[in-house]
């Protein structure tokens, strides 16, 4: 009785979280996050560190590979830039320029 | 699977999931009232701050609770900049004001027990708080009784100013009052411990202050580690170059494997395997653990019982269920830093707003660290690593060239050292962009 009652409700819960899982690339909002302690909350900085909130996508990951293969100048981003995926780079280019 | 009632309730599918499903045709991310996961949060430092915050905002309907005994956060990254007359204390201090804003309940209170099978926190104000997930973010638990002769009265005046605050205010003031021509005389403990390049940035900055105002004094680092322990040809380049190391007239005098094993603070003397050692302001760092809470809720068990193990993918305890443990009291491979405290946080309200979403934890996350260390002399250097979970290793480790430090000091590092703690903190406290920051570089 008790289990009839409880299974149709978790699985209308476990529908209702897909659907919206399509909205958010919950991961790439995650490793996005990670560049704020540098890059300010949301990518917005608060001092000569550059932000990154609202970079065009393309900017950005041609950026990221020009720190990686040094053909770019950095002082801590090509050891940032090593960490990451191309299809990394272009998610959190698509997550940064999504910000406003 | 069964559940039980009581089980059922305490997933992200209870009450929350029903008061969803009748009010909004069945968006479960709706905001929702008072039934959501609870999550109880304790420390509002870099680890537990930024996780409250990045949890309202990734699980609006999580039920968080953040407990802190102090009234305004005082940040450890940049604390020696006070000691070297840089900054005020007042510049690296700032308001909870807008944290408690983002939280469900801000309590101004320390924990004294942990029962982890009622699932309940109990404070020092006599209130209990029933949890879901209880995060410890409490930092570190200093061992002042590994030190003979560092009692209570001799806390009096032997600072050991690795939790900033007035222990930092303290240290300053007494370095302000040594004659020109005294010895400063400062430990740094054996590894792991807070803030690997601390000690060494410590040494940079005093004798910043030193060389501007008594230039006749000298700096005696007891160090218990068989070397500099972090970013050593920086830190050993930026003593050569602005204090004189490896000439007789160094400021600087380095004594690797030097663990402090008695202080006397009458006489002002700390005692090494090797020697007594004489200074007019002492100042010793005593060998740590994972802070008080962890062993209150029985997850200090890793390296001999005094730091925590935890899973990389959800930050939880290996040995404690639904106890999450953030920053410098887990035992990791991330040096114990602001910025790791930072990530971590992020990392674990990433792990769990995708466990009440119904879904599993990131399978491979990714986690950084970048760390400045500033020389006094107008300059910094850096240390950035990325790590990602190795699954053949069962770890996470840093990917090829993903680790490294500066080529050299330099003022462009000084700015991004500046900004870094400006943004760190307007992302840990939620600081809004109208903040006026004063911390200068």
């Amino acid at each position: 009785m008790k289990k009839s009652f409880v299974a149709p409700l978790i699985l209308a819960g476990t529908l209702g979280v897909a659907f919206s899982a399509h909205a958010v690339d919950t991961r790439a909002r995650f490793m996005a996050a990670n560049c704020s302690y540098c890059h300010g909350p949301d990518g917005k900085s608060r001092g000569a560190i550059p932000g990154l909130a609202g970079l065009e996508p393309g900017y950005f990951v041609e950026q990221m590979k020009a720190f990686r293969d040094g053909s770019r100048p950095a002082t801590v981003m090509k050891k940032h830039a090593a960490g990451y995926t191309d299809a990394e780079f272009e998610a959190l280019a698509k997550y940064f320029a999504s910000v406003k | 699977m069964t559940l039980n009632r009581r089980d059922f309730l305490k997933t992200s599918f209870g009450a929350a999931g029903i008061a969803a499903i009748a009010g909004l045709g069945g968006c479960a991310t709706a905001k929702t009232g008072s039934a959501g996961p609870k999550v109880v949060v304790v420390g509002a430092g870099f680890g537990g701050a930024a996780f409250s915050r990045y949890l309202k905002m990734w699980a609006p309907q999580a039920q968080v609770t953040l407990i802190e005994p102090n009234a305004r956060f005082t940040s450890c990254p940049y604390s020696n900049t006070v000691l070297a007359g840089i900054n005020k204390m007042e510049d690296i201090t700032h308001p909870y004001d807008y944290l408690k804003k983002a939280v469900d309940n801000f309590v101004p209170d320390t924990v004294t027990a942990i029962d982890t099978t009622r699932q309940t926190v109990t404070t020092a104000g006599g209130r209990t708080f029933a949890y879901d997930k209880l995060v410890l973010a409490g930092g570190i638990e200093l061992l002042f009784d590994r030190v003979r002769g560092y009692d209570a009265e001799a806390q009096k005046t032997v600072m050991h100013a690795w939790k900033a605050g007035p222990q930092t205010a303290t240290l300053r003031k007494q370095l302000e009052a040594m004659p020109d021509g005294g010895t400063f005389v400062m430990s740094v403990p054996m590894a792991p411990y807070r803030c690997p390049p601390g000690p060494y940035e410590r040494a940079c900055m005093v004798a910043s202050y030193f060389k501007q105002a008594k230039p006749k004094s000298k700096i005696i680092i007891l160090d218990g580690n068989p070397d500099v322990a972090s970013k050593k040809p920086l830190f050993v380049g930026a003593w050569t170059k602005h204090f004189g190391y490896g000439t007789d007239n160094s400021m600087i005098d380095f004594r690797a494997n030097n663990q402090p094993l008695a202080v006397d603070a009458k006489k002002m003397v700390v005692t090494t395997e090797f020697d007594d050692v004489k200074g007019d302001v002492i100042n010793v760092v005593p060998p740590m653990r994972a802070a008080e809470i962890c062993g209150l809720a029985g997850v200090r068990d890793g390296s001999n019982g005094n730091w925590c193990t935890i899973d990389y993918r959800t930050f939880e305890s290996k040995v404690v269920k639904n106890v999450h443990i953030l920053g410098d009291s887990a035992l990791t491979n991330f040096p114990k830093s602001g910025s790791v405290a930072n990530n971590t946080g992020k990392m674990c309200a990433y792990a769990l707003s995708e466990q009440f979403a119904g879904r599993q934890a990131d399978p491979s996350p990714v986690v950084t660290n970048t760390c400045y260390s500033g020389t006094g002399m107008g300059t910094a250097f850096h240390v950035a690593t990325v790590f990602r979970w190795d699954e053949a290793k069962q770890s996470m480790i840093p990917p090829k060239d993903a680790n490294g430090i500066s080529s050299a000091e330099s003022e462009l590092e000084m700015t991004y050292m500046e900004s870094w703690a400006k943004n760190v903190w307007a992302d840990t406290l939620g600081l809004p962009e109208s903040y006026n920051f004063t911390a200068k570089g």
